[in-house]
């Protein structure tokens, strides 16, 4: 009886009697959910256009973040250094494509996963060398990302929010909302779109796939800059490898990997969900969980609905 | 009667009926309300136009769709969706539109792996490979080699299928499918992409599974001149719906037909 | 002209179906067989067997496992390194709570433990397939590493949450703690390696292996054949998840002497993945070229440049391994995804009818 009431109604119990705390959570793992939803939204980018699982979009992320710094700290001025980090960003795009995706064509798309494996292999050994592993901080200050915190009262107690995590936020939204319509309304979204659904027929109708292909992985790569800034703003820019790139993708089950509001939506759901689990549950069991939280939830979710929230029903044809 | 005059096969009860079945996926609709049957020992020839339904036709009678509605009734029992596993044991064997080999195994593997619903050898001694476990596998083995030999395939036991061409393939993949020792065979345009020779070469083939084994067909095929030839009676499909079920000589006069399928100079 | 199949007819089935036909391949088995097990005590140093050869040969355990998995069946894992642990951490349970009885059952019952976690892991297979399925395993990954930390119970409640091997014998042998020399380690992970390939192979050799392949290859036709898909796929989890285990077992009992839950980590199953993947998936030769060239290739770099006169510091090799890793994987999927076995299959072939070309 007791485990149950535990369980079941103690932890509604405690949201109930202090709601600011409750908002509190809910904000900062909606925080944490859009920074989610931003990696996922690279995967999306580069997934919906060439067909490519991405795995190294998260360690695009680190080594967008890195270079910033990294170019910072060599005496380059903070805007400066955001110009020739997009075109390192570019410069890898393009090598990407040119040494890993157009050899790879036409094998299936569970080895051009695991090219994306080695791939980020690679990044992370080349950024350590050429960065150091040691942790860095981001330059928040210079890019004249807002500091401090914007306190209020609410909901019978205090509740603070971070500026940056609202400015992340707006970001954020700015940029999906931007992707949106640059997929549906321009010239160059409909060849994306083209190129997502047949290599071959894209190409037959005169779709040039390598001009395609870096403008998504530059895309991606601007994609993974602003989540690098805002990820290494939050905490340091280092390699955690499973915190990175591995936690995007149960929010790309949930959303489905060809859905840019799915990204969004799944990365909200787990971010909030993780952090609220966390905070009610946890201590119940011993605390972390957080770890495999949204692992767990994609797993429940592949088992009823394989195509996530948004994606395609998938039927086989023999 | 069948136009080659070769011997007949006495043809019996009926092995396997479909009744009122029908089939759609979201909103298109592959079978509608079809019903026909296959006796045991002929060869039926199902026919029609490209999206007539008739892949779809033979992945129902395996399992592998299941009618939204409709029974299937196969050795007098009747069901209302196939399980690919009963389908199997029950003596279901097919070869497939786009030849579904085991493109990571010999030749001589794929037709062995059709032997795997005959092995019951034990996983420990599969684990020292003695015993049971190596023995099966030499029984197996004589089984298909029979099989290799009467499809003329000896060379080419070892390549592995992926570099094989296209009519060999398709040559393996009837091997595998007979290796399951199936009482009825389900062949998809078997002779899809094959030159003259070619066809002509599966074509005794497939009279001679009939003949040799006993083993009711069930055949897609476009070519004409081969579905009238081979097969005892025919079945026609056009957009889900039979629009003619009789011998080849019927079929072939039928208007509807033609106006569908054959157009005039058949 | 040495490696030749001329001159050797097999005249049953039973002879021609062998795991290894030509006289050859059996002769350079056993050579192999004879310099594992008599030619390394004798001529190696402690170095060697301790550092090179006792994880080269448990990781390609642990790569056999995953190869039965992934390359064999096709199910892409990423739960490697936990399911090592699993088997690690219940050897610990067991020969910790039953202490008289012989520590080499306990690591094979080990194997079990892990197995049983597989397949229940295993089960969303049912419905998910590819990239998904990994997903899944994931899950499993980040759940077990996360029950290595929080259940205090599994490492018995020590303060720094860490396994600390107790010293066992065998026939009055010390085996395992600190006192256990590295030659009897080296043997009797040699034997359990040795026997373990030795069942592997004939398991992929026979029905089950072609069971596996045909699911790989192409799972509808397969289950049309009368291949039940998910007992194959449930069987293909057990006996990987089983060879994971018992090499998470060796790992810790027989080479590291203790450990914490960052040695099963998402790392460790990566690499693992890679050994299979440069060293050839489906291939069990292929296992232990990976494991080899993965393994020893950080050894390498830390030893050889210096002998160049360009020493490298210890950072700098971790950074080159990782990039070399990951160029590898690249070019190898790019030029030979059958990996290194495939290349040594193709050098078998020139061997054949050299001196000519063709």
């Amino acid at each position: 009886m007791d485990i149950l009431y535990k369980i079941f109604l103690d932890p509604f119990v405690q949201m109930g009697t202090a709601p600011d705390l409750f908002v509190q959570t809910l904000w900062e793992g909606m925080v944490g959910g859009v920074l989610y939803a931003l990696i996922a939204l690279g995967f999306v980018l580069i997934f919906k256009a060439s067909g490519v699982f991405n795995f190294a979009q998260g360690i695009m992320v680190v080594f967008a973040a890195l270079t910033l710094v990294g170019l910072y700290n060599a005496g380059v001025p903070a805007f400066l250094a955001l110009g020739l980090t997009i075109a390192v960003m570019f410069a890898l795009a393009f090598t990407v494509e040119r040494v890993v995706l157009r050899p790879l064509i036409n094998q299936p798309d569970i080895i051009l996963f695991m090219a994306t494996f080695g791939l980020t292999y690679f990044l992370i050994g080349f950024g350590e060398f050429v960065f150091g592993g040691d942790p860095k901080v981001m330059i928040t200050e210079q890019l004249h990302l807002p500091k401090g915190t914007v306190t209020f009262k609410a909901f019978g107690g205090i509740i603070s929010l971070q500026k940056l995590d609202i400015a992340a936020a707006v970001i954020a939204s700015i940029m999906v909302a931007g992707l949106a319509v640059f997929f549906s309304k321009t010239r160059i979204g409909r060849a994306l779109r083209a190129v997502a659904d047949s290599h071959e027929a894209a190409l037959s109708v005169g779709i040039s796939l390598e001009q395609i292909w870096v403008i998504v992985w530059f895309a991606a790569g601007l994609v993974a800059l602003v989540t690098g800034i805002m990820w290494g703003a939050r905490s340091d820019v280092s390699f955690a490898l499973d915190v990175i790139a591995l936690k995007a993708l149960p929010v790309l089950i949930l959303g489905g990997l060809t859905s840019i509001p799915g990204a969004i939506v799944g990365g909200l759901i787990i971010g909030i969900g993780e952090k609220l689990w966390e905070f009610y549950w946890g201590p119940l069991i011993g605390g972390g969980t957080d770890a495999w939280f949204a692992f767990v939830i994609a797993l429940v979710f592949l088992l009823f609905r394989p195509q996530g929230l948004f994606g395609e029903r998938i039927i086989e044809r023999v | 009667m069948r136009a080659t005059g070769g011997p007949e096969v006495a043809v019996g009860d009926v092995l396997l009926s479909v009744e009122n079945v029908s089939l759609a996926f979201g909103g298109v609709k592959a079978v509608s309300d079809v019903s026909f049957d296959i006796r045991k020992g002929e060869i039926r020839a199902i026919i029609g136009p490209n999206g007539a339904g008739k892949t779809s036709m033979l992945n129902i009678i395996n399992g592998f769709y299941h009618p939204q509605r409709g029974r299937i009734t196969f050795k007098g029992q009747t069901r209302a969706r196939m399980r690919p596993h009963d389908a199997a044991y029950g003596g279901i064997a097919r070869t497939f539109q786009n030849v579904a080999l085991f493109r990571g195994m010999t030749a001589l593997d794929n037709i062995m792996a059709g032997r795997t619903l005959k092995m019951h050898s034990n996983f420990f001694w599969q684990l020292i490979r003695y015993g049971p476990a190596t023995r099966e596998e030499v029984d197996h083995r004589h089984r298909v080699e029979e099989i290799i030999d009467f499809l003329k395939i000896q060379e080419i036991r070892r390549v592995p299928v992926g570099r094989l061409p296209y009519g060999l393939q398709k040559r393996v993949e009837l091997g595998r499918a007979l290796a399951m020792e199936p009482e009825l065979l389900l062949l998809d345009e078997p002779m899809a992409g094959m030159n003259l020779e070619e066809k002509e070469d599966m074509s005794r083939f497939v009279l001679d599974v009939n003949d040799y084994y006993g083993t009711t067909i069930a055949l897609i095929e476009h070519d004409m001149g081969v579905v009238m030839d081979l097969s005892d009676r025919v079945v026609v499909l056009d957009h889900g719906i039979k629009i003619a079920d009789g011998t080849p000589d019927a079929v072939k006069q039928n208007q509807a037909v033609i106006d569908a399928y054959l157009g005039v100079a058949h | 002209m040495l490696y030749r199949e001329a001159g050797q007819f097999k005249t049953s089935y039973a002879t021609d179906q062998a795991v290894f036909p030509i006289l050859q391949d059996r002769i350079g088995i056993l050579i192999i067989l004879v310099i594992a097990f008599v030619g390394v005590p004798l001529i190696g140093n402690d170095f060697l067997t301790n550092a090179v050869m006792i994880p080269f040969l448990i990781f390609s355990l642990a790569a056999i496992g995953l190869n039965l998995l992934t390359g064999y069946t096709g199910l892409l894992s990423l739960g490697t390194g936990a399911f090592m642990g699993v088997g690690a951490y219940a050897c610990y349970k067991l020969t910790t709570l039953f202490p008289n009885v012989n520590i080499i059952i306990w690591v094979i019952a080990s194997g079990f433990f892990s197995a049983a976690v597989g397949v229940m892991f295993g089960l969303p297979s049912l419905r998910i397939k590819g990239f998904y399925l990994a997903i899944a395993t994931l899950a499993a990954q980040f759940f077990l590493e996360w029950c290595f930390i929080r259940i205090p119970w599994l490492y018995n409640y020590n303060v720094s949450a860490a396994i600390e091997v107790p010293q066992r014998e065998l026939f009055g042998i010390i085996i395992t703690g600190p006192r256990a020399s590295a030659e009897t380690r080296y043997l009797i992970v040699l034997t359990i390696v040795t026997v373990m390939t030795w069942m592997a192979s004939n398991i992929v050799h026979g029905r089950i292996g072609r069971m596996w392949m045909a699911v790989r290859d192409m799972d509808i036709a397969a289950e049309l054949m009368g291949i039940r898909l998910l007992p194959t796929k449930l069987l293909a989890f057990a006996v990987s998840s089983f060879y994971c285990g018992v090499a998470g077992a060796l790992l810790v009992f027989l080479w590291y002497g203790g450990a914490e839950s960052t040695v099963f980590s998402i790392n460790e199953s990566f690499t693992v993945l890679f050994m299979i993947i440069i060293g050839g998936l489906g291939s069990l030769l292929g296992s232990f070229l990976g494991a080899a060239l993965i393994y020893i290739l950080p050894i390498v770099l830390r030893f050889v440049p210096p002998k160049l006169g360009l020493p490298l510091h210890a950072a700098t090799v971790e950074h080159m391994t990782f990039m070399i890793t990951g160029a590898l994987i690249v070019f190898f999927l790019i030029a030979e995804p059958a990996g290194l076995a495939r290349l040594w299959q193709i050098g078998k072939q020139k061997l054949r009818v050299w001196p000519f070309p063709y």
